[in-house]
C-alpha cells in the first residue's frame, strides 16, 4: 500500500496495521465480488448458475456466448431494451430541464420558503417506492382521455396507466431530485459577479444564460442527467404497478426472469448492464474532474 | 444639474426613494427565483405529491355502501344504532340488494363487509342471488328468511359503520385493532395480529442493516481518508461501481452466490467444510434479505462518512498521541467524536431507504424475509384490499417523513452527497 509504516512503529502496531488492511480488503471484496462473479458465469456453456468443473479448468468448451445470442434472438428482450431507452431518454429530458431551472431558482438566497420547497422537491427520492407506485397507480388510472377527445387518434379510452407518457412522467418525477441536488451543488461555488459582468457588457439575460451560466454548470447538469437516466433505467417498482405489456422494460423483464424462469440469459443481461454502469461512471468521473478544474479546486 | 436634496430620503436616478427602489428590485428578484422553481414544483405536486395524498386518503375513504346502496346508507346513518333497525331500513336494503345484484355491483359490498366481518361475504351474495329472482318487490320478510344473521344486531352495527362516508377501520386493521360489536376499539384476536409484529420486524431489520452498514463502512471510509488521493480514488471505484450497478443485477448476484446450488455453497462443499447434503440455506429467508440489503445500501453509508473523515486533520491524532494517549484512546476520544455527524447522516439515510425497501426482500426474502412494503404490494396486487394497503402505506409514510424531517434538521438536504 502507498503509505509506508513509519520506522518507530512497534510489533503490535505492525500487526494492527496489517490486520486492519486485511479487514478492509475483505469489506471491499464483499462490495465488489458479487458484481464480478456474474461476468464469467454469463459465459457458462451450461444452463447453470455456478461454475462448472470445465470452467474452473479453463477449458474453452466450457465457455460460450450462447446466452448473449439468446438475447439478440429474443424479441422480448430486444423490445424491452428499446422501451427502456425510450422511457429513460424522455424522462431524463424532462427531469433535467425542470430540475436545472429549479436549481437555478433555489440557488438564489432570496427565494421565499426555500427550505419547504426543497423538502418537497427532494421527497421523491425519500418516499418508499412502493408508496409512490401505489399512489401513482391510483392517480394515473383515473387520468384518462375518452376517444372523442383524441382527434381520432384513439379507438378506446386511454389512461395514463399502461401508457408510455404515464411511465415517463412517473420516472421524471423520481429523477428530478438527483438533478436538483447535483446542479445546486455546482452552483454553490458559483461566482455571481460573472453574470453581472456579462450584463454590464451588454448581454441580455438569455445570452448571459447560454454563454456564461450554462457552460459553467454543465458538468453538474450532465451528472444530474446521468443520475436521472440510471434512475429511470433501473426502476422497476413503479413499472410493475403502472405499465402494461407494451411498456415492458429491461428491469421488468429481469424481475420476471428472476421470479419465474431463472436462466443464465439474466446473467448476460446483467453483465451488459454492469458494462453500461462502468461507462456511466467513467463519464461522471471525467465530468467531476472538469468541474473541479473549472472551479479551480486543486487535487490535494 | 438637479439640486441634491439632503433633507429628504435618498433618491435613485429616477427620483424614487432608494429604500423603495431597493425593495422593489428585491421583490423582482424573489419573483424571478420563484418563477424558475415553479414549473418543477407544480410538476412534483401534480405527479407525485397529489397521488400520494390520494393514496393516504384511500385509507379512510369508505364509499362502497354509500354509492351502491345510497338510500339504505342514508337511513342507516340516521338510525341510532340501538338493537335492530326499523322495518323501513330492512325493506330498503332488500330492494337495493336486488337492484345492485342485477347491476352486478353487489360483489363490492360483499367484499367490503367481508373485510369488517370475516366470513360474511356469502351473507350478501346469497341475499343478492335470491332477492333478484323475486317477482315482487323484495321486503324485510324475504331478507330475514334467507339468513338468521339478518336478525342479529351485530350484523347491523357493522352495516351502519359501513354506511358512513369515512372509516377508521383500515387504519385500525393496520395496527391490529378492530371495532367490537358495541363499536368500541379492541385488539384483533391474537391469531390475526400480523401487522404490528410486521412493523416491528421491519424496524428491527432496518436497524440491523443500518448497524451492519456502519460497522462495514467505517473501516473502509477511514482507510480511504488516510490514504493519498490517488489510491483512495481507486478504492472509491470499488464503492461506486456497486452504487451504479442496477439493483436487479446486484440482487441476482446474491442469488447466484448464496443459493443452495450456488457458488458459496459449492466452495464450502469443495473445501470440505460442509458435506454435500449439508448445504446451507442462505437465501430466500431473512439472512438473504439482510445480506443483499447491506450490500446495496453500504455505499450510502461510505460516502457521507468518507466526506466527513476527509475533513479531519491528521494532526489532531498526532497531537493526542504526542500528549501520551495510546492509539486506541486517541482514536476514541479525539477522532471518533468528530465522525459522529457522518455516522448520523449515513445512518438516517440508510435507515430511511431500508425501511421502505421492496425489491430485494421480494426477490430474496422468501417467506420469512418479507417486510412491510411487501405486504403493501400484496394488498395492492393480490388481495386487492386497497384500503388496507393505503393505511399500511400511510403509517410507513408518516414514519419516513418524520425521519426525513430529522435528517433535514441534522444534516440539511443540501448536504446530501451523491457520488
Amino acid at each position: 500500500m502507498a503509505t509506508a509504516l513509519p520506522p518507530y512503529v512497534g510489533p503490535m502496531g505492525k500487526v494492527w496495521h496489517y490486520s486492519f488492511r486485511f479487514l478492509c480488503g475483505l469489506i471491499f471484496l464483499f462490495l465488489i465480488l458479487p458484481i464480478l462473479v456474474i461476468i464469467p458465469l454469463s459465459f457458462n456453456a451450461e444452463p447453470y448458475f455456478t461454475f462448472s468443473p470445465g470452467m474452473l479448468a479453463f477449458e474453452s468448451t466450457a465457455y460460450s456466448t450462447r446466452w448473449y445470442q439468446d438475447i439478440l434472438n429474443n424479441e422480448q428482450w430486444l423490445f424491452s431494451i428499446k422501451n427502456s431507452f425510450i422511457i429513460a431518454f424522455f424522462a431524463t429530458f424532462l427531469a433535467t430541464g425542470l430540475g436545472t431551472l429549479a436549481a437555478l431558482g433555489l440557488s438564489r438566497s432570496n427565494l421565499p420558503g426555500r427550505g419547504a420547497i426543497m423538502g418537497i422537491l427532494i421527497s421523491p427520492m425519500i418516499v418508499p417506492l412502493i408508496i409512490s407506485a401505489a399512489g401513482m397507480y391510483f392517480f394515473y388510472s383515473g387520468v384518462c382521455i375518452p376517444p372523442e377527445w383524441s382527434f381520432g387518434m384513439l379507438e378506446e379510452r386511454a389512461c395514463l396507466t399502461q401508457s408510455f407518457p404515464g411511465i415517463i412522467l412517473a420516472h421524471a418525477a423520481l429523477g428530478t431530485p438527483f438533478v436538483v441536488i447535483t446542479v445546486t451543488a455546482t452552483l454553490v461555488g458559483f461566482d455571481h459577479s460573472l453574470t453581472r459582468a456579462s450584463a454590464s457588457l451588454g448581454a441580455n439575460p438569455t445570452t448571459t444564460f447560454f454563454k456564461i451560466i450554462v457552460p459553467l454548470i454543465l458538468p453538474g447538469v450532465i451528472s444530474g442527467a446521468l443520475f436521472a437516466f440510471i434512475t429511470s433505467f433501473d426502476e422497476v417498482v413503479v413499472v410493475l404497478f403502472i405499465s402494461g405489456f407494451e411498456q415492458r422494460t429491461v428491469p421488468r423483464q429481469m424481475w420476471a426472469g428472476i421470479r419465474e424462469q431463472i436462466s443464465p440469459t439474466i446473467l448476460a443481461v446483467a453483465t451488459m448492464l454492469i458494462i453500461f454502469s462502468v461507462l456511466l461512471m467513467t463519464v461522471l468521473e471525467l465530468l467531476r474532474r472538469r468541474n473541479d478544474r473549472l472551479r479551480g479546486v486543486q487535487e490535494s | 444639474m438637479a439640486q441634491v436634496d439632503t433633507s429628504g430620503p435618498m433618491l435613485d436616478a429616477a427620483g424614487v426613494p432608494l429604500k423603495l427602489s431597493l425593495a422593489r428590485a428585491e421583490r423582482r428578484n424573489r419573483m424571478r427565483a420563484l418563477a424558475l422553481v415553479l414549473p418543477l414544483l407544480a410538476f412534483i405536486l401534480i405527479t407525485f405529491v397529489y397521488p400520494i395524498a390520494l393514496m393516504v386518503f384511500r385509507g379512510v375513504d369508505n364509499p362502497t355502501v354509500s354509492e351502491i346502496l345510497p338510500e339504505t346508507a342514508e337511513m342507516l346513518r340516521a338510525w341510532d344504532g340501538e338493537g335492530l333497525p326499523g322495518d323501513e331500513i330492512y325493506d330498503s336494503m332488500a330492494r337495493e340488494f336486488a337492484a345492485a345484484a342485477k347491476e352486478r355491483s353487489l360483489g363490492k359490498v360483499a367484499t367490503r363487509l367481508n373485510y369488517e366481518l370475516a366470513g360474511s361475504r356469502s351473507l350478501i351474495t346469497k341475499a343478492g342471488r335470491n332477492l333478484r329472482r323475486l317477482k315482487t318487490e323484495p321486503t324485510k320478510a324475504d331478507l330475514v328468511a334467507l339468513d338468521k344473521r339478518w336478525s342479529e344486531p351485530e350484523t347491523w352495527s357493522v352495516m351502519k359503520r359501513l354506511a358512513e362516508p369515512y372509516t377508521l377501520s383500515y387504519y385500525l386493521a393496520a395496527i391490529d385493532k378492530t371495532y367490537s360489536v358495541e363499536g368500541a376499539i379492541v385488539d384483533q384476536p391474537e391469531s390475526r395480529q400480523i401487522y404490528v409484529p410486521l412493523f416491528l420486524r421491519t424496524l428491527w431489520v432496518s436497524l440491523l442493516i443500518t448497524a451492519l452498514c456502519v460497522l462495514l463502512a467505517y473501516p473502509i471510509a477511514y482507510l480511504m481518508a488516510i490514504l493519498p488521493t490517488k489510491t483512495s480514488n481507486l478504492l472509491m471505484i470499488l464503492v461506486l461501481l456497486p452504487f451504479w450497478t442496477s439493483l436487479l443485477v446486484r440482487t441476482s448476484s446474491w442469488i447466484v452466490l448464496l443459493q443452495t446450488e450456488g457458488v458459496l455453497n459449492d466452495i464450502l462443499v469443495w473445501t470440505g467444510i460442509i458435506g454435500e447434503d449439508g448445504r446451507i440455506q442462505m437465501i430466500y429467508n431473512m439472512t438473504g434479505t439482510v445480506v443483499a440489503m447491506v450490500h446495496i445500501l453500504l455505499p450510502f453509508m461510505v460516502l457521507p462518512l468518507f466526506s466527513v473523515m476527509k475533513t479531519i486533520s491528521p494532526s489532531y491524532m498526532r497531537a493526542a498521541k504526542s500528549l501520551g494517549a495510546t492509539p486506541a484512546r486517541a482514536f476514541w476520544t479525539v477522532y471518533f467524536p468528530q465522525t459522529v455527524p457522518g455516522i448520523g447522516a449515513g445512518s438516517i439515510l440508510v435507515f430511511i431507504l431500508a425501511i421502505g425497501y421492496y425489491i430485494t426482500p421480494a426477490l430474496v426474502g422468501g417467506r420469512t424475509g418479507q417486510l412491510i412494503s411487501n405486504f403493501i404490494a400484496y394488498h395492492m396486487q393480490q388481495s386487492l384490499n386497497w384500503g388496507l394497503a393505503a393505511a399500511l402505506g400511510g403509517i410507513l409514510l408518516a414514519g419516513v417523513l418524520a425521519l426525513y424531517w430529522l435528517y433535514n434538521r441534522l444534516v440539511g438536504i443540501d448536504n446530501m452527497k451523491l457520488g
